[in-house]
């Protein structure tokens, strides 16, 4: 039997805002275990909420992005249910006004576009963190627990897509999609491994071409985009398995465990069927206006997938424009394109030399002494002839290692290009006539030795001649 | 009674700046007659003596630098215990919180104290302000000043005990159903909800944060004027609090109620209420008649079902309010083997049994599959009870009830029938539901000396018109304002 996997993905942004979402506390990850709280955040008898509208301008500023619908009113609630590192033993949340609905976010994988549903972004606060002590660190076998309450009350932005993404690739095109966007809109770290962005799949099979859906699992647990993709591999198997075996699979939570490379099932939640949620009448509904809203609207950047398709407009390829844009290169190569860098020439150098060195190095862009004005020289440096292109990776991986300007290290490397051509003559006379039968195929118009004979002359004078004028020389001289 | 005590805030607070007394000597004899009182009585939790000495010394000195911040500059004042102090032990008269001193000052408080008043103490309460009796208080009851055979009525049972028994020359209490209402009206003095969001709820231990409100608690309709100017006002701490200006509530009290259309709500002031009550209540329409006053006889048919509302309603809200009370983080802890255990022995020793009742009431009203018969129903009569009142103030400027169905009633009486007990706060809860202003002022005795409260309504933001028809009330009102017999008199 074929089947198609069906998934969807709950996401949890936590937003930068200075302060919290219901108190002037700050918002900054990390300090001390419990420096960060007040009465509000811990909850203390008498405290009340005020909300956080700088939290409110991003999460318009989000949803706009996703292309939701933006509510002109919106209401909190309380979401009840208890749990140690919940100050108030509710959360105080969205039900059924979130801020935004109804929006979507187009997705691309090995250049197959789809679009994904984007049922709605909400509001709400974060919790505390719980530290289990003893045992293997779970709470059940635990000796006791530390709590710290300085993420409580952090402004969190849920965001739920439909179930249309079908296959792990397509999961993980998603989410990146995601980061990049808030990371774009400056809204948030969107750090995984700091738990400011985190998300949970919900997944099912059914027979290809079925109408309807099957029993879903929800995992957890997945802290980076390749463990997402793993756990959503896995799942799809083990849920094959079952089916395939004449089983049926049962609606639960389940764990990935990424050491072992399985999802497991967790202890169910008595109490997280029924979430009693009502209205926060602590709080006032939201009322965004047209003028707020078109504010918030007017002042988004640039998005990520607007730029790519700006960049390919550029004469830049599909797949390389968004290995710059989702590789955080999209500053640094306008810079080196407004600077007079070919956009097809600087593009391919940071697709290839400046990421792979990035990668090897650990860093970013930004940690190099590479700027855009680095690259707008050097590709000047190749148009001039000054700097054959073979020798310009060359140089860019001089610069990038701090070594200085491009001409500098053109210099400084002996990587400047041969102008002498009465030199470059006498090396292409020389290597002529050391290959004789070679010259003779080339003077009978045989273009198949061409590329062995440059190779050559390339070697002979290292990798400064310009291959042009080389190219040239040997059709002419043989 | 002692020779300061029987005073108004606003006879002393001339006193004060005449030089005839000191807020030290106020205090003293304040102090004094808590002593020989609060045995019987137990108005108070916690009398906080150092404090409220150096807050009269600082009021002194004050004065000697001619500083002056206010009326309540030096004037003792007793606070329900369910509003957090600074460091003095707060428990909203409950178990789970005994021992609990807040690092902060509700915002009430500080505004009370940037004013110069003196905080003697923390009044008794029902626990979390449930109740109508001061029974449910797990420290014991309060008593009734006229006859301490009686309940003060609740919740704010012992601000109203220590204002009419010259503990305090005012009190803060709150009202969530008729809980500053009612007991003023049961210990005969003056009592005051103000609109909805005008008194600012930061820093008032939540019972049901969309029908909470701060009040005062005095001898006089004026005494009231000088402490809702006081605390009330917009505070950025509480996104339910009022932004706009607030009305001047003194501006009508001597013009009396000559042409003033008042209605008399139909509902609430015949069945079920007592005899004797309603017999004050038409002697005091007799006489607000005789000064002018247009009596127009109004109907609010929804509030018949105002009373299952309230009780859907706020224990839907006390059931997330309360969920805090947990044993993690503050308060008193039962241990447990498990997080689960402990926060389960933690509530069922901390809570009452009708702080129980309600908890298990509301988390069943919000259950899913029944929100929408009750909870949410309940949300759509409040809907028309507003509705009924705004239609009502289209031809009426005040509307007008007893406040309390009976006067005071004996200690135990309705302990063990919980629904004659909600009954108390049939006339007081409907402006609770609407958000809008009430006062009760006593009006009469009954035939066993007990006091008679009448109760005035008006529309949001209409305190003026509410202190002006209140006064006038007053005025024509043959009643001796304090206890002549009872306890410490």
């Amino acid at each position: 039997m074929t089947y198609e996997a069906v998934i969807g993905i709950e996401t949890h942004v936590e937003l930068k805002t200075r302060s919290k979402m219901f108190c002037g506390c700050s918002a900054e990850f990390g300090g001390e275990p419990n420096t960060h709280v007040c009465p509000v955040c811990l909850g203390l008898p008498g405290s009340l909420p005020v909300p956080n509208e700088q939290a409110i301008d991003w999460i318009i500023a989000i949803g706009l992005a996703l292309d939701s619908t933006i509510a002109g009113h919106s209401v909190f609630h309380r979401k009840n249910y208890f749990y140690a590192d919940m100050p108030k033993n509710y959360q105080i949340s969205q039900f059924d006004i979130p801020i935004c609905s109804n929006g979507r976010l187009e997705v691309e994988v090995d250049g197959e576009q789809a679009t994904i549903g984007v049922t709605r972004v909400h509001m709400e606060e974060d919790t505390g963190k719980s530290t289990h002590m003893g045992g293997d660190g779970r709470i059940q076998s635990a000796d006791y627990t530390l709590l710290d309450f300085n993420r409580a009350g952090v402004p969190l932005v849920e965001i739920v897509s439909e179930p249309d993404m079908r296959s792990p690739a397509q999961a993980r095109a998603y989410v990146q999609e995601l980061r990049e966007i808030v990371a774009r809109l400056g809204v948030s770290d969107a750090k995984l491994e700091e738990g400011s962005m985190r998300f949970d799949a919900n997944i099912s099979l059914r027979n290809e071409g079925a109408e309807e859906l099957g029993v879903k699992v929800e995992i957890k647990n997945m802290n980076s985009f390749r463990s997402l993709e793993r756990a959503l591999a896995f799942e799809i198997e083990r849920q094959q398995n079952v089916l395939d075996q004449g089983g049926q699979v049962q609606q639960e939570t389940r764990h990935w465990d990424e050491g072992a490379g399985i999802t497991h099932s967790m202890r169910s939640k008595e109490e997280s069927s029924d979430y009693r949620y009502f209205t926060e009448p602590d709080l006032v509904p939201i009322e965004i206006s047209d003028e707020w809203r078109e504010r918030i609207r007017s002042g988004l950047p640039e998005l990520p997938g607007q730029r790519k398709g700006r960049y390919v407009e550029m004469g830049v390829d599909p797949v390389t424009a968004a290995t710059i844009v989702g590789g955080g290169l999209g500053d640094i190569f306008e810079a080196a394109v407004s600077g007079g860098g070919s956009a097809r020439t600087v593009s391919n150098w940071l697709v290839g030399e400046v990421t792979a060195y990035l990668r090897r190095e650990g860093t970013s862009v930004g940690d190099t002494p590479l700027t855009g004005g680095a690259l707008a020289e050097l590709a000047r440096l190749v148009e001039d002839g000054d700097v054959s292109s073979n020798a310009a990776k060359q140089v860019l991986e001089g610069v990038l290692a701090g070594e200085g300007a491009p001409r500098d290290v053109a210099v400084a490397r002996d990587l400047l290009a041969m102008k002498d051509t009465g030199a470059l003559e006498a090396i292409v006379d020389e290597i002529l006539a050391d290959h004789p039968d070679e010259a003779a195929r080339l003077k009978d118009g045989d273009m198949k030795v061409l590329g062995y004979l440059m190779g050559m002359v390339m070697r002979e004078t290292g990798g400064k001649a310009d291959p042009k004028t080389a190219n040239e020389m040997l059709r002419t001289r043989a | 009674m002692g020779s300061h005590v029987d005073l108004s805030i606003r006879a002393a607070a001339d006193a004060l700046r005449a030089g005839t007394l000191t807020a030290a000597a106020l205090l003293d004899a304040v102090l004094d007659q808590a002593a020989r009182t609060e045995a019987e009585l137990h108005s108070y939790l916690t009398i906080d003596r150092k404090g409220a000495k150096a807050a009269a010394a600082a009021a002194d000195e004050a004065f000697s630098r001619g500083e002056d911040h206010g009326p309540l500059q030096g004037i003792p004042i007793a606070v329900k215990d369910n509003m957090v102090t600074n460091g003095v032990e707060t428990t909203a008269g409950s178990q789970v919180l005994s021992g609990y001193l807040p690092p902060y000052d509700a915002t009430a408080i500080a505004k009370l104290r940037s004013s110069g008043a003196v905080i003697v103490g923390k009044a008794n309460l029902d626990e979390f302000a449930m109740g109508s009796s001061t029974e449910n208080s797990s420290y014991g009851p309060t008593r009734n000043p006229w006859n301490t055979d009686r309940v003060p009525g609740g919740s704010s049972g012992g601000s109203a005990a220590a204002v009419a028994a010259g503990s305090a020359l005012g009190a803060l209490g709150s009202d969530t159903g008729g809980s500053i209402r009612q007991p003023a009206s049961l210990c005969g003095v003056v009592g005051m909800k103000p609109t909805y969001g005008l008194v600012s709820r930061y820093g008032l231990i939540a019972f049901a944060s969309s029908l909470d409100q701060i009040g005062p608690i005095t001898r006089t309709v004026d005494d009231a004027v000088i402490v809702l100017e006081t605390i009330a006002g917009h505070d950025p701490l509480d996104a339910t609090s009022y932004r706009g200006d607030l009305p001047e509530f003194g501006a009508g009290l001597d013009r009396g109620v000559e042409g003033v259309r008042v209605g008399v709500v139909r509902e609430l002031s015949g069945e079920g209420i007592d005899a004797e009550v309603l017999e004050e209540f038409e002697r005091t329409l007799d006489r607000l008649r005789g000064a002018g006053a247009e009596i127009i006889d109004v109907s609010l048919p929804s509030t018949s079902y105002a009373l299952s509302c309230y009780y859907l309603i706020a224990p839907a809200e006390c059931s997330a309010n309360l969920a805090r009370f947990d044993g993690v983080r503050y308060g008193n802890r039962v241990d447990g083997s498990t997080v689960e255990e402990m926060m389960g022995r933690t509530r069922r020793s901390g809570f009452g049994p009708e702080v129980t009742r309600r908890v298990l009431l509301g988390t069943y009203a919000l259950s899913a599959g029944y929100y929408d018969a009750f909870y949410g129903q309940a949300q759509r009569v409040r809907t028309l009870v507003s509705r009924d009142f705004a239609t009502a103030y289209e031809q009426v400027d005040v509307l007008v009830s007893p406040t309390s169905p009976t006067t005071a009633f004996e200690l135990g009486a309705r302990t063990q029938d919980p629904l004659s007990m909600y009954m108390s706060d049939i006339c007081t809860i409907p402006s609770n539901l609407s958000g809008e202003p009430s006062i009760s002022v006593p009006v009469g005795v009954d035939g066993g000396g007990l006091p008679i409260g009448f109760q005035v309504m008006a529309p949001a933001l209409g305190e003026a018109t509410l202190f002006q028809v209140a006064a006038e009330i007053e005025r024509l009102s043959v009643f001796e304002r304090l206890p002549s017999e009872g306890v410490g008199v």
